[in-house]
């Protein structure tokens, strides 16, 4: 059975992510425990809420570093929503908050004339993915692979690179096509970190 | 490009499904869990769950409820009804909704969208309006507890307020609609569009596909309907085929 850890901030819903990886067979487990996210097999970053706030809760419980050291050993991590945004470099959302920069971009608001916060389906490739976001990067970062999405001009979707997959969109909140992405990831990042 | 939501709405009390006109002469309906992953087959793309229990032992259920359905559902859950204070609403989202509507209490007590955005960010905070046409001005008055008070606020000023309150989306519910099957009321939805840049629900009145492409076309994100999908006139897949063929941008799933 894949044991997947869900890392508690204090200020993202965990609801939603246990209930889609138990659907999905795995054995959940919710912490804010730093230890216990270094040991875990699968690593799942969640977050809502704003920028600042999301680097102020990694930082006060020591996940920072713990998350760093995961992906320079390769392991697997999963970044949703704002998850994604802080593995990045910054935010015009909170300016002067450095974030992790496991990925070279930085996030910036939607333009003004679309409908912003973008709450709803989006298309992504061959399926639609739901999303609930004011923020985006808007192109790949060299390095990652991806796919983009539109709403008021291209957005980054997801990204991929070894064992980590950042989704600014929710797979957990995304139907049957989410959950395809999530059994696809567990097993890529699985086979990925044991090489 | 964003999709145009259809989302149906699933009444509780005390853990069964129940639906009534204008709030009011509830009957049975169903099991929640059932229903819900009916709709999630048939193409929801959301769901609204509100508890319409008046006891404290019906809240408690909501909770259990919310839970149930939580498990079984892939796609977003937005819970309301009584919703009164952060810790009620941070409830909710901990049993599994994704984001909470908020009505009455907001107009009684301003600052509990700002609190609860603060706590839990404003993505996850709906801001309900009941609106019914005024009696003593021109426009629509936001009216709470089921429509038993009329508060004399300006339902399209407190919408232009919303986003600063803390809310990022909108339900606005037709008071005088609801349940009608006489279509959503336009005028309403049209005047709300203009004074507010969040996402819009439409609610209330909603009987065929025409209600729905006029909604849009006034600028609604999303289109709210209970008895049309419990009487199983149509499903979402259904409207959304429809929808489609008339330009309307839909998931198809």
């Amino acid at each position: 059975m894949n044991r997947v850890v869900i890392i508690d901030t204090g200020i993202a819903n965990t609801a939603s992510v246990c209930a889609c990886f138990t659907r999905l067979g795995c054995d959940v487990m919710v912490t804010d425990d730093p230890a216990a996210v270094r040991d875990a097999e699968f690593v799942v970053l969640p977050g809502v809420g704003r920028f600042g706030a999301g680097m102020r809760a990694l930082q006060s419980r020591g996940f920072d570093r713990v998350i760093v050291e995961r992906y320079e050993q390769g392991l697997p991590l999963l970044g949703i929503c704002l998850g994604l945004q802080l593995l990045c470099t910054s935010s015009t959302e909170s300016e002067g908050v450095a974030g992790l920069g496991l990925i070279d971009a930085s996030v910036t608001e939607f333009p003004c004339e679309v409908r912003t916060p973008q709450h709803g389906w989006n298309r992504v490739g061959d399926g639609y993915a739901y999303y609930s976001n004011s923020y985006r990067i808007e192109s790949i970062p060299a390095g990652w692979s991806g796919e983009l999405s539109d709403h008021g001009g291209p957005f980054v979707a997801y990204l991929q690179r070894g064992a980590t997959l950042a989704c600014q969109f929710h797979p957990e909140l995304s139907g049957a096509w989410g959950e395809r992405l999530l059994v696809s990831w567990l097993k890529r990042s699985q086979e990925v970190s044991r090489c | 490009m964003l999709t145009q939501r259809i989302i149906p709405c699933l009444d509780i009390d005390c853990g069964r499904v129940v639906k009534g006109v204008k709030f009011a002469n509830l009957r049975d309906a169903g099991d929640p869990v059932e229903q819900a992953m009916q709709y999630q087959a048939d193409g929801a793309d959301e769901l609204v769950m509100l508890d319409v229990s008046a006891t404290v032992d019906g809240r408690s259920a909501a909770l259990d409820t919310v839970r149930a359905v939580r498990r079984v559902l892939s796609i977003p859950l937005c819970v309301g009804g009584g919703v009164r204070s952060v810790e009620h609403a941070t409830d909710m989202l901990r049993a599994g909704a994704d984001k909470v509507g908020v009505n009455s209490a907001a107009v009684e007590n301003p600052t509990l969208l700002r609190e609860l955005s603060e706590e839990v960010g404003s993505q996850c905070v709906v801001l309900s309006i009941d609106a019914a046409r005024s009696t003593t001005f021109e426009g629509w008055e936001v009216v709470t507890r089921s429509g038993q008070n009329r508060t004399g606020v300006d339902a399209v000023d407190w919408a232009r307020h919303a986003r600063s309150m803390g809310a990022g989306e909108i339900l606005l519910t037709s008071f005088d609609n609801d349940g009608t099957r006489s279509g959503y009321d336009i005028e309403l939805l049209s005047a709300v569009r203009r004074a507010t840049p969040l996402p819009v629900i439409a609610s209330g009145g909603a009987n065929h596909v025409e209600h729905m492409i006029s909604a849009f076309h006034c600028g609604a994100d999303a289109v709210l309907a209970a008895s049309i999908f419990h009487d199983r006139d149509t499903t979402p897949n259904q409207l959304k085929q429809q929808l489609a063929q008339r330009g309307i941008e839909v998931r198809q799933s």
